[in-house]
């Protein structure tokens, strides 16, 4: 299986942080873009949909990293809630652009944007359940809600889902940027549905070749 | 059906010419000194002149560099500023339109003949169907000349376009992943057609046609959503029924044959009722204004479609 040279333990808590601070980069350089006129003729909009299009690509990594642990051998679970969060923190900003710069606070088409259009109903719907995860996003959140955590964060499912059809929905026709990312949001979620017979049929399969080794691992995880 | 009259506009309401040169050069100045790339000036982009003509408004243009660079031209690619970047190769001479169909003369225009028409400047509005507009400087002649010239029959109801297929010069027509069916196609009523606002368009901003907009004949029908108003146009077929059109076969329920500006009727997905127009506001003046029923040209264009319910037909 693939393994990358690890990092070292004292730098795990950094590198988190430096995730935090990367994964913001995109939006900061819109914003700049923005303010100096490099976002074209319709500045509101192109910044509205990058701030999408980029919540939608935290979503995938937030995703994707339990299917890289089962999958790939790799496991970056410590980056897991960070990805999340700015996933989160995306989502927020473009519905922030969406009211404020694109709306200009007319909260009466906001409302009836929401209840009259189904890809922004969606998103608002999104946009409130990604709250309580957001919030809980933390350990003791973890302890105190124990095996409630596990199945409350299953939501993602549904965001991610509903994301990618809030995406398919608003755009003209589904050419090939949105069809690669709802493609991968696709893919990932099927992934879940058949992973509990896969991990249990990796197992079984594992068990007669490397006994040890399959001891080892049940071990640490 | 009432008669179109055209509106009335004194001679000393006219800008004379160069005034508006001088203005042009200005807002081209200001605007290009902002951008990165202005690449949008197509290497065959020639100074054009036309007569001026009633058709104006009192609404500052659209800047240049906005009109050759925010563009939908799906054979160029889907985002805005594909057309622009993507139609370098793209050659709009030479070329020559066939028109035939239900005529009494079916004729092959070549471009020279059709750059000989009487060539007027047309300053109208372009509403999108996707929520933005544009004040642009048309130059062009009205599509009803073209048609006098090849003998509608009576039989005719219907006008439809085709615009042109050439892969190697469109990569938006290549490739695995092709938004829309080519070619391109749409079509018009036979009085729609006739009616004096809806011109063929060779030129723009006192040039010929950059490749973007459409190089080197499109049509342009101010009353509809952009899309109606087909580009590179090579064939233009009188018919008895109802033309196929491309949004229309693509997505019957949200682009119809007629696709009047109408801010009653929203797209099922989005509303209709204000619009953003190119240019204007920046990052944080971008202020939505509200979209006029047939794009501001009720007076002229709404007694086409007495006792038509446009509810139905949108």
């Amino acid at each position: 299986m693939a393994s990358l040279p690890s990092l070292p333990r004292r730098y795990h808590k950094a590198s988190v942080w430096a995730l935090y601070v990367i994964g913001l980069v995109p939006a900061a350089w819109y914003f700049y873009l923005g303010l100096t006129g490099g976002l074209g003729f319709n500045p509101v909009k192109e910044f509205e949909h990058q701030l999408g299009i980029w919540a939608l690509r935290f979503i995938i990594a937030t995703l994707a990293i339990t299917s890289l642990r089962d999958l790939a051998g790799i496991n970056w679970i410590r980056y897991r809630r960070a990805l999340g969060l700015i996933a989160f923190y995306y989502v927020l900003m473009h519905f922030s652009v969406y009211l404020t710069l694109d709306l200009r606070f007319d909260f009466g088409a906001v409302g009836g944007d929401i209840t009259k259009r189904p890809y922004i109903t969606i998103g608002f719907a999104c946009l409130l359940m990604l709250i309580p995860l957001a919030v809980t996003s933390n350990n003791w959140s973890i302890r105190k809600l124990a095996q409630g955590w596990n199945r409350l964060h299953r939501l993602i499912y549904i965001i991610a889902a509903g994301g990618a059809l809030h995406y398919v929905l608003a755009v003209k026709s589904v050419t090939l940027v949105p069809f690669i990312h709802i493609g991968l949001i696709a893919l990932l979620l099927a992934y879940r549905a058949v992973r509990r017979p896969f991990m249990n049929w990796k197992r079984a399969n594992n068990k007669p070749a490397k006994p040890v080794a399959s001891q080892r691992a049940r071990q640490n995880g | 059906m009432p008669a179109y009259r055209p509106p009335h506009i004194a001679a000393s309401e006219i800008t004379p010419r160069d005034i508006y040169i001088s203005r042009r050069n200005f807002m081209g100045a200001a605007a290009g000194a902002g951008l990165a790339f202005a690449g949008a000036d197509s290497a065959f982009a020639a100074p054009l002149s036309a007569k001026p003509s009633a058709f104006k408004l009192d609404e500052t243009l659209t800047p240049k560099e906005a009109v050759t660079t925010y563009n939908n031209f799906y054979e160029f690619g889907v985002n805005k500023e594909d057309p622009a970047a993507n139609s370098g190769d793209f050659k709009p001479t030479p070329w020559s339109v066939k028109v035939d169909g239900m005529v009494g003369k079916p004729k092959e225009f070549g471009l020279e003949e059709l750059m000989k028409m009487s060539l007027e400047d047309r300053t109208y509005r372009m509403r999108c169907v996707e929520g933005w507009s544009m004040v642009i400087p048309w130059i062009g002649f009205p599509l009803s000349a073209l048609l006098d010239q090849v003998e509608p029959l009576g039989s005719a109801k219907y006008v439809a376009f085709e615009t042109v297929v050439r892969p190697e010069e469109m990569p938006g027509q290549k490739g695995f992943f092709q938004p829309l069916p080519w070619p391109y196609i749409e079509g018009l009523r036979l009085d729609e057609a006739r009616h004096p606002l809806a011109i063929l368009a060779v030129g723009l901003y006192g040039e010929t046609l950059p490749n973007p907009n459409g190089a080197p004949i499109r049509l342009v029908v101010p009353w509809k959503y952009g899309f109606k108003s087909i580009k590179s146009i090579v064939k233009i077929s009188l018919v008895e029924k109802q033309p196929e059109t491309t949004w229309k076969n693509a997505n019957a329920r949200e682009y119809g044959f007629y696709s009047n500006v109408n801010p009653a009727v929203d797209h099922p997905r989005w509303s209709q009722a204000t619009e953003q127009r190119i240019g204007e506001g920046g990052f944080f003046g971008a202020n939505r204004r509200p979209t006029l029923p047939f794009n501001g040209y009720a007076d002229q264009v709404a007694s086409l479609y007495d006792g038509l319910d446009l509810k139905a037909n949108y």
